[in-house]
């Protein structure tokens, strides 16, 4: 007849249980490691804007703040980012002794070519925003939600979600989504948050239309 | 390999750790995020590029409408297409067809290039050539016809017969030396001709239809897209608001029929006689305008026919509808302060019999309401073309002398300008030598839209040269041997009368262009001014123009800089229109084949979903479609589910049915209907197509090839609005 065995003994008796609580330990570490901080630097590419611009520097030398460049065109439509068109009256020529002047004026101004700028803010094509709506009607400022950009002197690395394609600042610099400020973050629920704090009730400036087409397609 | 208990442990708990460490990271929840936003982005997804918005203004040509567009562009690519605002037409409105046009100038159906058929013809093979290849090779043609004296055997189909580039080929054919220009007739053409007889006009109709107070429609589809598609529907929608009642007479409950406060079933055919019975009642009460008629010329005999061949009694017969229903139509006709009759069958794309557009003008004329608020119109022509009289050579005076070959103008069809229907018999019935030597096709899609397709692509194929001017690969357009692609409708420039547009007055429109040609396409007008000029002499000199634009910017002289502006203009222009009552016998039109034989009558019927005409179906449009008229490639016929139990065929919803007719048998899917008369099985138009590309073809069946065309006795247009039909049993 066979000795019965002694399961208890077995199991804790030679030290897997330690061995088990190490690995769990290295294996949450190593994906806390993974999620936050490997995660984020693989999702991310790193791109540089074309050219560097300097947005304190400009908004001392103009009268209108932010609008003076990021104007609204006549019928109430945005202009976004600049193009050559409203830079060329001072930069026809290089100003001042910057790398970044230089190469602006060489081979955008004189060539007459748009300088491909990477939009921070770019929102998805399923959306409709309208500035207008906001600034104007709604009396908001710029800081609001892009934060103190104006202030800054050069600007910062662009960052693309490489699954998405679309820029960092949309779903905000921190990882876990968690915001201090409300320019941190650019998503829906950033958005409604607003929206429902102030208890928004327009429809949409572009189709009438309201609830979910207040802002999609 | 035998994992040791202690390994197995730690590999778990390693695991285990690490999806603890991952739930607490923010990794899964921005990986779920993110994957999300990256099934929207798939590159297959269609997004409208970013850039500078604008708005072109435009006219729509995909029917003869003749609305008002404004097209949103962002940079060179429309990506919207709306109604425009204060269009006296459509004042912002828009059917389902302008709507979608962006897949007419986007899709894959378009012609890229001039092309050289390389197969047989109807094949749809073909080689790319060049321009100067192509114009190179139909001027050589048409030369050497000419030279050889035939020049009289080329014929040329227009789309129409109104506005510059139709007239500059009808200019074309005259001083080349040919009578036979056709154009595709259409409702317009019987009005016309009823205009013609009835008050000696050359005239269009229009309709005020804003102003009238009872609508009394011959089965007109009011809102199937009859006249202008987005006037009728606001006029509709206008008239249910005021409470001013529609009277839809129709074999089938169309939505028009629908909506109409009321709907009364005639046996198909009936119409005319119907009108003549309404007619009958007004003029035994004396319910008619006797100030206006009574001095009219023929009106005395007029009145005696009616009164002796359409009592009450013989229309309840012929109509099926009772003499009291009849009687009461009659006085509330009568009896309104701007009644208004209109006939013209579904879309009006066919025209009618002589005898029923004559008859519902009647009741217009004892109404009363001729060039009356509320009324009937006589729209004379814009007569804005005002070109010298070209001068012909021997050649082209011998040419134009001889006869039509359709036999329009001829004793026989003295007031057709055009018969297109005759065209195919005469070519098929021609001893020896194909009497049509060379066929210019432009805006139309013969091939498809004229009844008994099958004996039309026959005689299609004996043109020995046939050069199309299509944009896209239509069932005529594979027939070519040369095609010359015109520029897709948003990409060019050209006048565009309203004529079908049914105001009181005259309106021209200007189609402009929204976008760059994106192909290697040449304007028909471009195109028929460089084979001109390639045919040289006094051909040339009847083309003085350095291009077309050039030319219609002459030809609207001092109207050029308000249309360039606006896009339409209206011409302040009308026409006296003495009232006569027509003395000429009409007949009405009846359904080819023995009743014995095909119990039933099949009838085709418009719908706003499905394009019928040169253009065909936008993809969208077809999305539209119900599945009780296509389900996959299958087409549904309707019909009354009391005609449905006959002894064989005990018929159920979706039951499969061969449909036979006299020209012809199809395989067609049933769709059980109280809304259409016992006998009648109703077929969609539009479907059926075999040419263009994979969203329209292969759906359904085409009605035209199971009917033939059926010529009217007054004008010698086809006026077929149905046929005998039989139903037999089919194994699936
Ligand atoms: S009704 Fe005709 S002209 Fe008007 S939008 Fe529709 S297709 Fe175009």
């Amino acid at each position: 007849m066979s000795k019965p065995v002694d399961h208890k003994k077995e199991v804790l008796g030679d030290g897997s249980g330690g061995f088990a609580i190490l690995f769990f330990l290295l294996g949450l570490v190593a994906s806390l490691i993974v999620g936050w901080v490997v995660y984020p630097k693989l999702l991310y590419s790193q791109k540089n804007q074309p050219v560097d611009f300097n947005h304190a520097l400009h908004i001392d030398l103009v009268d209108e703040g932010c609008e003076s460049c990021h104007f609204f065109r006549e019928d109430g439509t945005y202009s976004g980012v600049p193009k050559l068109a409203q830079c060329i009256g001072c930069h026809e020529e290089v100003q001042g002794e910057t790398k970044d002047e230089a190469i602006f004026v060489e081979q955008y101004v004189k060539q007459g070519r748009e300088v491909p700028w990477l939009i921070y803010a770019k929102q998805p094509d399923c959306v409709f925003f309208s500035h207008v709506a906001h600034v104007k009607a709604g009396g908001m400022d710029c800081v609001t939600c892009h934060g103190h950009i104006g202030e800054s002197a050069s600007l910062k690395v662009y960052e693309e979600n490489r699954i998405t394609g679309y820029s960092r600042d949309i779903w905000g610099k921190n990882i876990s989504g968690l915001k201090t400020n409300t320019w941190d973050r650019m998503k829906m629920d950033d958005c409604s948050e607003c929206h429902e704090e102030k208890g928004v009730n327009a429809t949409s400036v572009q189709t009438g239309k309201g609830a979910c087409f207040v802002c999609h397609k | 390999m035998k994992v040791s208990r202690r390994t197995f442990l730690s590999i778990g708990s390693f695991i285990v750790g690490g999806a603890a460490g991952t739930a607490l990271s923010p990794l899964p929840w921005k990986l779920t995020d993110d994957l999300s936003i990256w099934t929207q982005n798939w590159p297959w997804t269609p997004m409208p590029e970013r850039g500078e918005v604008s708005y072109v203004n435009s006219v729509c040509t995909l029917c003869p409408g003749g609305c008002g567009i404004s097209v949103r562009k962002v940079n060179d690519r429309a990506v919207k297409i709306e109604g425009m605002k204060g269009h006296p037409v459509n004042d912002g409105g828009i059917c389902i067809l302008g709507l979608s046009g962006l897949q007419l100038l986007y899709g894959p159906t378009r012609i890229k290039t001039p092309l050289k058929r390389v197969g047989e013809k109807g094949q749809g093979k073909f080689k790319k050539i060049s321009w100067d290849e192509a114009l190179k090779e139909v001027a050589e043609k048409l030369g050497t016809l000419r030279s050889e004296g035939k020049s009289h055997t080329v014929a040329c189909v227009s789309g129409s017969a109104c506005g510059t580039v139709p007239q500059l080929l009808k200019r074309l054919l005259t001083v080349y030396g040919s009578p036979n220009f056709m154009s595709v007739p259409t409702m317009q053409d019987a009005y016309a001709v009823t205009l013609k007889l009835m008050h000696g006009v050359d005239a269009c109709p229009g309709f005020d239809v804003e102003n009238a107070d009872f609508i009394l429609s011959f089965g007109s589809g009011i809102i199937e897209g009859w006249g202008s598609t987005v006037r009728m529907f606001k006029a509709n929608s206008a008239w249910q608001d005021k409470k001013i009642k529609v009277v839809q007479i129709e074999s089938r409950m169309s939505n028009t029929a629908a909506k109409a406060a009321k709907w009364i079933p005639a046996r198909p055919g009936s119409e005319g006689v119907l009108a003549l019975g309404i007619a009958y009642m007004m003029l035994r009460d004396g319910l008619y305008k006797k100030e206006v008629c009574d001095s009219a010329a023929g009106f005395e005999d007029f009145r005696k026919t009616v009164s002796e061949n359409y009592a009450p009694e013989n229309i309840a017969a012929a109509t099926g509808i009772e003499k009291e229903t009849i009687e009461s139509l009659a006085k509330e006709f009568a009896g309104a302060a701007s009644p208004l009759a209109i006939c013209g069958r579904g879309q009006g794309h066919t025209p009618g019999s002589q005898y029923e557009f004559m008859a519902v003008h009647a009741l217009n004329a004892l109404a009363g309401n001729i060039n009356k608020a509320g009324g009937v119109f006589t729209v004379p022509d814009p007569k804005y073309i005002a070109w010298a009289e070209p001068e012909l050579d021997e050649t082209a005076q011998k040419g134009m002398s001889s006869p039509r070959i359709d036999g329009a103008g001829s004793e026989t069809y003295p007031h057709a300008k055009s018969l297109l229907n005759r065209l195919p018999p005469a070519i098929l019935s021609a001893q020896g030598e194909c009497p049509v030597q060379a066929l210019l096709i432009s805006e139309a899609n013969p091939c498809y839209t004229l009844s008994d397709t099958q004996t039309v692509k026959k005689a299609f194929a004996k043109i020995p040269f046939v050069v199309s001017f299509s944009s896209y690969m239509d069932e005529t357009a594979q027939y070519a041997d040369i095609i010359l692609p015109n520029h897709a409708y948003l990409e060019r420039l050209e006048d565009a009368p309203a004529y079908a547009a049914g105001l009181s007055k005259p309106v021209i429109g200007l189609s402009k262009p929204v976008v760059t040609p994106q192909f290697d396409t040449k304007h028909t007008g471009d195109a028929v001014i460089a084979l001109a000029k390639a045919l040289g002499d006094k051909v040339a000199a009847a083309f003085p123009w350095e291009s077309y634009a050039a030319c219609l910017e002459e030809t609207l002289g001092d109207k050029w800089k308000s249309l360039n502006e606006k896009c339409f203009a209206v011409v302040e222009e009308s026409i006296e229109a003495p009232l006569q009552f027509f003395k000429q016998e009409c007949k009405p039109v009846f359904a080819e084949g023995d009743e014995k034989q095909y119990p039933f009558v099949l009838m085709p019927y418009d719908s706003i979903r499905l394009a019928n005409g040169f253009i065909g179906n936008t993809p969208f449009l077809t999305k539209t479609v119900p599945d009780t008229v296509l389900r996959k490639n299958d087409i549904f016929v309707e019909i009354n589910p009391k005609s449905a139990g006959g002894d064989s065929l005990s018929l159920r919803e979706g039951s499969a049915v061969m449909l036979t007719t006299p020209k012809g048998s199809a395989k067609v899917r049933v769709h059980l209907s109280e809304e259409i008369m016992p006998g009648v099985i109703a077929i969609p138009r539009g479907l059926g197509h075999t040419a263009y590309d994979k969203y329209l073809a292969g759906k359904g069946i085409n009605c035209n090839e199971l009917i033939g065309p059926a010529e009217d006795s007054g004008s010698g247009f086809d006026a077929v609005w149905g046929i005998r039909a039989k139903l037999s049993s089919v194994s699936i």
